[in-house]
């Protein structure tokens, strides 16, 4: 699996611009650093108690390493060649020699299993081989039926039987090798002693089924693990009652009496302790902590601290908790408001332990962040997350909830979800993953954050725009709301989307943290499409499919309401949901239609019978059915130009606020600019009063120019550029000296891009100064823009200005500006990505997000300067060798340049149950693989 | 060498006679001038016509058809002039002549006019181009390269794309490639009104801009960010109909069709940006006060005036001769053509493309 790490179309970055490319040469190093989140589809977990190295393996083939503290590591390998033990097909692998990279069997040993075994029966499968903690020449067998047999290799003789009759699940010894527990498919587990040679054990020294007397699931896998403070840790998966909790994804923790059930949201892959390196006292383990992976997060249980708590996991966060409706990334975040968040953030998990990490392997050499960067990610469920992506290590920070403004269905069904689990013993609910959403109008769809002041907006599905203020202490206050009629009075339009959000009465609670001081609804309730907030002078500005508003939050009135609705266009009034709904259907059931097809995939690989071949011949005629019949009827595009009444014209696409000359070149002031899906761009003059006088006098706005762009392609974002042809700066950027005060001598410009091409214009008279037509000349469209400044990898003093454009392709554009020059352009994303490409995000800095699954964000960097990437170091003490663990994302997509070491010597059982895993390795797959390395869908 | 024309006019049937140098006809618009000299009627806009050498009757509005119908001159040229008013656009086109004995019989008889739909034919400034082939000369002759101009709302392109293979030849022999063909043209569109596109024409190239390697989206995306000055290069699916050169000697033209495709891009390239740049449609801005007005540009560029020779207008000639009476001078002029799409000189026309939304 060598690929390029940037081209889908090999090749890697084109220069185009040579001679001109000063930028490119100093300033460009785009590459792709590391990746944030949770793996999309584990399938296996391993622990090396020695490198205290955590590895997970996923469907598609990949091995992502888990060590040491926060930032050192979360990398992915690619797995050159699937480790010899995955073969074996065993529930776990066993411990196995040092051994080379090419799988080889150094011995063949056949068990014979004594005549006298009393069956009467075959014996199954093996369900389980386990090695002697402390004789690695001893081996434990246990076989599906029940037989468990102790199998001495250096004497190849049978040390012991214990017969169960049982049907076996897994085995598991307990440290000092004098018993052993095996559990069972009837949810039950059995704990047996071990003596000399040549026994026979015909009952367990203890059997019991935890959750019964009612029948129980099986019990798939159990740890057996002493403490020195009094009864040892039994920890099993499974196991719960069949007919009331036989549906949940359940671990139990027991010690003596105590029992905790530990609920998980998502299926139970693989658990593990963790121990100290050299227990304080032999002979007992005392875990420190218990480390989960489910489906969709991993979770690690604080066993030293009563109650069991939960310890923040500092890497593979599980940002798809609910779907990531939008994202946002704020650069060079003050010190004080980062306190203040994650103070906000500490007081939300009560129930999180202090303990340390459990998992401590290797050396950090990363550098430590220069900067503090807060990425912001919108959820379906009405949540905004904070997340710290400063360094390597996505970390949480804070959750932002907005449902409980509002009215909805969900309260009472929750408290009957209470009511109606409650287990007998104490059950935790644990993890965060949670993909139900109570009510899509909930869903965040822009945000918008001041860092100097700490004044929010969030904007959501049903035209719900909430501004926010950090506050430190909590509060009980009502939330004013305001709706604002973006169709102004426009005849015969009736709106046939979804109802606003009702929201609720009276003084709310609101936690320590954003609470929502204003709540604007826009009127129809469409999803609002572009926000933009001015702090300094009290504004935000909010857009929807039928026009855009501007309110202002001192005052709490709104300013302005333009419709933008084209008298023709009936599809904007539809409403998104229903559409929305049925693309989430035709996924879901293209989804189901892969799995099936996994399924059947399988099956056909163990059919040999006769019948099974015809069928099997059926089903690959049915599928090949399919294509040719679609290529009956090719399809054809209309070339035509957009006209004045394409539908959804009137989306608002962008909203920005600049201090600028639009009337004069003598006087400037504060404007509003609003783009529209048709290439039409609205500026309006603002008279905002100063501080003293907000609370006296309205903000007033008076339509300044209207221009119409004559390709009329959906404008994607306005700026405005000062005298020296650099991006204005923020509100208070400047009067907090974090920012040179723009030029407001020489003439401004406006920098419109569309989706087809970037245009530069003088301000305040309108005139086209420079323009590239990026569609015209490439036949690529513009999806994502930003304004980046990037440093040179000289010095840090130069900084360039260069305007970002991912396109629908999937490729970066870089051009110049003001000149706009094309400086470099290459791959980033895959073209049929199209989630990815949408969920793109820009940093100011020249860094840059994009979901390459649900849970997961790529993290990218354009610049040589201001690169994100892991580094670390794991000493292999017992090969003498100290080796650099680099992620080496520059010579391989997957990069694993040096990860050589961890081949010499596996850890432990690194390899045990890696399904899959040699899809992605071996020689190019024949068949369409449904475990493409290449597709992070999957 | 000074040669006679004869001209008529009939303004009150005028009829003079002057001389022109064959060789140094000059422009059209000093001719028209020289007309309007002689008839002494310096600010009244005429249609100007002459007779060729198959007796018919055909405009002369431009420096081509001025120096074609001088060349013609044998030795005399004869030359009717219209009052634009009272023009009968329908006496011009093919046959006009031959089917009637004599022109000025024809357009002296009062009785039969009125018959067929008119045909407005304008002042050159009136004019605007409809499409063009262009780059003959440098073209591989199984190529044409066709340039649609695209006005404001009123006539849709009109045509539609898909994929499919064709077949090259490579130096493994033949390969079947991927390639992008027109698949529909919409009936009364401008792709079909010009007759330059026909379905199953292969797509080479966009603006100057290779197709092969992109995808159908791209290539769709690519025509609708150039529909208003769109040159599309094909391979037509008729073969028959492929402009011949004059000289095969000359040095493109011995080029096979293609490799020489990317040596004649650099020149090409230039003509498009040259084309590009002087067609480009401007932004409209609307000013809080005033009236909507073209966006201009910062630092203009050479404002050369799109160059006529590109121009090829295809109209039909299916019009006969209606002669329009000399006598009835107060003759009001037909309808507006079909096949002549008149172009609104006033520029509120243009603007209303950006009022449409934002007024």
């Amino acid at each position: 699996a060598c690929l390029d790490p940037w081209g889908r179309r090999g090749g890697g970055p084109a220069c185009l611009a040579q001679g001109l490319g000063v930028l490119a040469l100093t300033c460009l190093s785009p590459r792709q650093t590391v990746e944030h989140g949770f793996p999309s589809q584990p399938s296996a977990l391993a622990y090396d108690p020695a490198l205290r190295v955590m590895a997970i393996g996923t469907k598609a083939g990949a091995v992502k390493l888990g060590a040491g503290d926060a930032a050192s590591g979360q990398g992915r390998f690619g797995v050159s060649p699937p480790l010899p033990q995955t073969q074996h097909g065993a529930d776990a692998g066993p411990r196995s020699p040092p051994s080379s990279c090419s799988p080889s069997i150094t011995r063949v040993t056949v068990v014979l299993v004594p005549d006298d075994y009393r069956c009467g029966k075959a014996l199954g499968p093996v369900e389980s081989i386990q090695e002697h903690p402390r004789d690695g020449s001893r081996l434990l067998i246990g076989y599906s039926r029940g037989l468990v047999v102790l199998w001495e290799q250096n004497t190849r003789t049978v040390q012991h039987l214990f017969l169960g009759n049982q049907q076996l699940e897994s085995l598991a010894w307990e440290q000092s090798g004098k018993s052993i527990v095996s559990s069972h498919s009837d949810g039950g587990y059995m704990v047996w002693a071990v003596s000399g040679a040549g026994q026979k054990t015909q009952q367990p020294v203890m059997s019991t089924i935890p959750y019964g007397p009612f029948p129980c699931k099986a019990i798939s896998k159990i740890l057996w693990r002493t403490c020195e403070s009094g009864n040892p840790f039994i920890i099993f998966n499974g196991g719960m009652p069949r007919a009331s909790y036989g549906d949940r994804h359940c671990v139990s923790v027991l010690q003596g009496q105590t029992l905790a059930t530990l609920d998980f949201t998502s299926r139970v892959i693989d658990f593990f302790t963790v121990q100290s390196p050299s227990p304080p006292s032999p002979g007992f383990e005392n875990p420190r902590a218990l480390v989960v992976l489910v489906e969709e997060e991993l979770v690690a249980i604080d066993l030293q601290t009563p109650g069991w708590p939960t310890i923040p996991a500092p890497y593979l966060a599980p940002l798809h908790s609910s779907a990531i409706t939008c994202s946002c990334h704020v650069s060079n975040v003050p010190l004080k408001l980062w306190e203040r968040i994650i103070s906000a953030g500490e007081q939300q998990s009560p129930r999180l332990s202090s303990a340390a990490w459990p998992i401590d392997g290797g050396k950090n050499l990363a550098q430590e962040p220069t900067q503090r960067g807060l990425l912001l990610t919108g959820h379906e469920d009405g949540t905004v997350r904070f997340w710290d992506a400063s360094g390597v290590s996505l970390k949480p920070l804070y959750k932002l909830g907005t449902a409980n403004i509002f009215q909805t269905d969900c309260e009472h069904n929750d408290s009957l979800n209470q009511a109606g689990t409650q287990l007998p013993p104490p059950r935790l609910l644990v993890g965060c993953f949670d993909p139900y959403s109570d009510d899509p109008r909930l869903g965040v769809q822009k945000i918008a954050l001041c860092k100097y002041t700490a004044k929010m907006v969030v904007a959501g599905t049903a035209g719900q725009v909430l501004v926010m203020e950090l506050s430190d202490e909590k509060s009980e206050h009502a939330v004013s709301v305001a709706t604002v009629d973006l169709l102004q009075d426009r005849e015969g339009f009736t709106w046939k989307g979804h109802d606003r959000l009702a929201p609720r009465n009276g003084p709310l609670p609101f936690a320590p943290g954003f609470q929502p001081s204003v709540l604007v609804q826009c009127v129809p309730p469409a999803a609002v499409t572009a926000v933009t907030l001015h702090s300094e002078w009290n504004l935000v500005a909010f857009g929807t499919s039928h026009g855009f508003g501007l309110f202002d939050y001192y005052r709490r009135n709104p300013v302005l309401a333009r419709c933008t609705l084209h008298p023709n266009d009936s599809l904007a009034m539809e409403g998104p949901l229903s559409r929305v709904k049925s693309l989430k259907k035709s996924l879901r059931q293209s989804f189901r239609r892969i799995r099936k097809s996994r399924v059947s995939g399988k099956k056909r690989l163990n059919a040999s019978s006769p019948s099974s071949k015809v069928q099997e011949a059926n089903a690959q005629l049915a599928e090949q059915a399919g294509p040719p019949e679609v290529e009956m009827t090719p399809v054809q595009r209309r070339i035509e130009p957009r006209s004045a009444d394409d539908s959804l014209s009137g989306v608002v696409r962008c909203l920005y606020f600049a201090d600028t000359f639009l009337r004069d070149a003598a006087h400037h002031g504060p404007t509003m600019w609003a783009g529209t899906n048709s290439g039409s761009v609205f500026a309006y003059a603002l008279e905002v009063p100063s501080q003293e006088k907000f609370s006296e006098r309205a903000v007033e706005a008076v339509l300044g120019k209207e221009i119409q762009l004559m390709h009329r392609a959906p404008v994607v974002s306005i700026a405005v550029l000062d005298g020296r042809g650099n991006p204005l700066p923020e509100p208070y950027e400047v009067s907090r000296d974090l920012a040179k005060a723009p030029d407001m001598q020489g003439s401004h410009s406006m920098l419109i891009s569309s989706e087809e091409q970037f245009k530069v214009f003088t301000l305040p008279k309108v005139s086209a100064k420079t323009k590239f037509k990026l569609t015209a000349h490439e036949g690529c469209r513009v999806r994502k823009v930003a304004l980046v400044s990037l440093a040179s990898a000289g010095s840090e003093e130069r900084l360039e200005n260069c305007l970002a454009c991912l396109t629908n392709l999937g490729d970066i554009h870089i051009f110049t500006v003001p000149g706009l020059r094309p400086q470099v352009h290459y791959g980033c994303i895959r073209k049929e990505d199209i989630s990815g490409i949408a969920s793109c995000v820009f940093t100011k800095h020249g860094q840059g997000f994009y979901l390459i699954s649900p849970s997961e964000f790529e993290r990218f960097s354009l610049s040589a300067r201001n690169v994100t990437e892991p580094l670390c170091r794991l000493e292999v003490s017992r090969l003498q060798d100290t080796s650099c663990l680099r992620w080496d994302r520059r010579r391989g997509h997957r990069g694993f340049a040096t990860a050589a070491p961890l081949h010499r010597r596996p850890p432990a059982h690194l390899s045990a149950r890696i399904p899959g895993m040699h899809d992605s390795t071996g020689p190019p797959p024949r068949a369409p693989s449904p475990h493409n390395v290449d597709s992070p869908l999957l | 060498m000074f040669l006679s024309h004869q001209h008529q006019c009939w303004f009150g049937a005028e009829f003079r006679r002057f001389s022109l140098e064959r060789s140094k006809p000059g422009k059209f618009e000093e001719f028209y001038g020289l007309l309007q000299h002689v008839h002494k009627i310096p600010n009244v806009d005429v249609l100007v016509g002459y007779t060729d050498i198959h007796g018919d009757l055909l405009p002369i509005n431009n420096d081509d058809n001025y120096h074609k119908a001088v060349s013609t001159a044998n030795p005399l040229l004869r030359i009717f002039i219209q009052r634009k008013e009272d023009a009968d656009y329908s006496a011009f086109g093919t046959d006009t002549m031959t089917r009637k004995k004599n022109v000025l019989s024809n357009v002296l008889r009062p009785d039969n006019h009125k018959k067929k739909p008119h045909i407005v034919i304008s002042m050159p400034q009136d004019f605007r181009p409809v499409s063009s082939i262009i780059d003959v000369d440098i073209l591989p002759e199984t190529h044409r390269r066709v340039r649609l101009y695209k006005y404001g709302t009123d006539k849709p392109l009109g045509f539609y794309i898909r994929d499919g293979s064709s077949v090259r030849v490579t130096p493994h022999g033949l390969e079947k490639v991927p390639g992008i063909f027109i698949s529909r043209l919409v009936p009364g569109g401008l792709a079909q009104s010009t007759g330059l596109l026909a379905v199953n024409d292969e797509v080479l190239e966009v603006n100057g801009i290779e197709v092969s390697g992109k995808s159908l989206d791209q290539v769709t995306d690519m025509m609708i960010a150039n529909s208003r000055n769109l040159i599309i290069t094909v391979r037509p699916a008729n073969q028959r109909n492929n402009v011949v050169r004059n000289s095969r000697t000359s040095g493109s033209s011995g080029q096979s069709t293609e490799s020489s495709l990317p040596s004649s891009t650099p020149n090409i390239l230039a003509n498009f940006l040259q084309g590009e740049e002087e067609s480009d449609e401007e932004d409209i801005i609307i000013e809080d006060s005033g009236e909507p007005q073209q966006i201009p540009k910062a630092a203009p560029t050479s404002e050369s005036l799109e160059s006529l020779t590109q121009i090829e207008l295809h109209e039909s000639t299916q019009n006969g001769f209606l002669p329009s009476n000399e006598m009835n001078l107060n003759h009001s002029a037909g309808s507006i053509s079909m096949e002549y799409e008149v172009q609104d000189p006033d520029p509120k026309s243009l603007e209303e493309d950006g009022t449409i939304i934002t007024l």
